[in-house]
């Protein structure tokens, strides 16, 4: 299915939230995420399914001020 | 006394906008901060090593909102802040103008009430305004952060006046001068009128050496600091003689 993540189109065939960050290959507990703009704890990330057109956000710390 | 801790220095120091990860390491060693800010975005490259320079410094850290303009977009990008470094203390900024960066009251207090209710430490970007202020300690904010300028602008304490009386109005309230600060004698100046911290980013980082102005900072914040506790003189309109009269030798011949 095609999602949006972080922003880009994306083709994913990953059932669940926890599954989409496995497949990306980034480091878990690095990032935190958000499903359609609202925030998903880690402990909730497998049992959230992810349906066609998701905008899913992973974010992680970055410089600010 | 910031949310039960207690901060032996007073410049909260933001890490964006540094010519390399070096300078910022370096800067925050120099600047003696306890306190550092930062963001949350999109995951990319290069992520592992700004981690590092955070877990090394030592600092608490204060994550921000920066960028959210709606009540929404701040409070889901406060929980990620929270998960994702382990700390109740957020920086609330809802910013109700995009050239302006002028922080929306209205969304500001909503937030701010969503997010104390829920468990957070927040420290609200806001105006000089008494009555939003008053509104923020409803809503649970036990520190104010009022601008001391536009973010980025270096104008200094704009209201001065403004900002005496916020002082004066909240004197058990922590206050922050947040934003706006372009020297270290305008820092200086925030710590003498009895304000307890200051945070600045882009004087350190866009100054030609940043390593050496985040001393220079730290320097300014600390002497002002003190001299409000040793106590100013007032100001007076007229000349007052330093050196006694008495004892004045007659040398008119």
């Amino acid at each position: 299915m095609r999602i949006d993540l972080n922003g880009a189109s994306h083709e994913t065939a990953a059932p669940t939230l926890a599954d989409l960050i496995v497949e990306t290959g980034i480091e878990a507990a690095a990032v935190a995420t958000a499903l359609n703009g609202q925030f998903v704890p880690c402990a909730a990330r497998a049992s959230t399914p992810l349906t066609p057109g998701a905008k899913v956000e992973l974010l992680a710390p970055m410089q600010g001020g | 006394m910031f949310y039960g801790i207690d901060l032996n220095t007073r410049l909260m120091l933001g890490t964006a906008q540094y010519p390399s990860p070096e300078v910022l390491r370096a800067a925050i060693s120099a600047s003696d901060a306890e306190v550092i800010t930062v963001s949350l975005r999109r995951e990319g490259p290069g992520g592992s090593g700004f981690r590092d320079i955070l877990q090394d410094s030592g600092c608490r850290i204060l994550p921000n909102t920066a960028g959210c303009h709606t009540v929404r977009e701040a409070v889901t990008t406060a929980h990620m802040a929270r998960e994702l470094f382990g700390t109740p203390w957020i920086k609330l900024e809802v910013i109700g103008h995009a050239d302006t960066l002028q922080p929306d009251p209205f969304a500001l207090v909503e937030a701010a009430r969503i997010l104390c209710a829920d468990g957070f430490d927040v420290f609200p970007y806001t105006t000089e305004d008494l009555i939003v202020g008053e509104k923020l300690i409803e809503a649970g904010c036990r520190v104010l952060m009022p601008w001391g300028a536009p973010i980025g602008s270096g104008q200094g304490l704009r209201n001065i006046g403004g900002l005496r009386a916020m002082r004066a109005h909240f004197p058990q309230v922590p206050l922050v001068i947040d934003a706006g600060i372009g020297a270290p004698s305008q820092a200086m100046q925030a710590m003498e009128m009895g304000f307890d911290a200051v945070l600045l980013n882009t004087a350190v980082a866009k100054a030609l050496d940043p390593v050496a102005m985040a001393r220079a900072f730290s320097d300014a914040i600390t002497a002002g600091r003190l001299a409000r506790e040793a106590g100013l003189m007032p100001a007076r309109d007229m000349a007052h003689a330093s050196t006694p009269v008495f004892g004045m030798a007659e040398l008119l011949a």
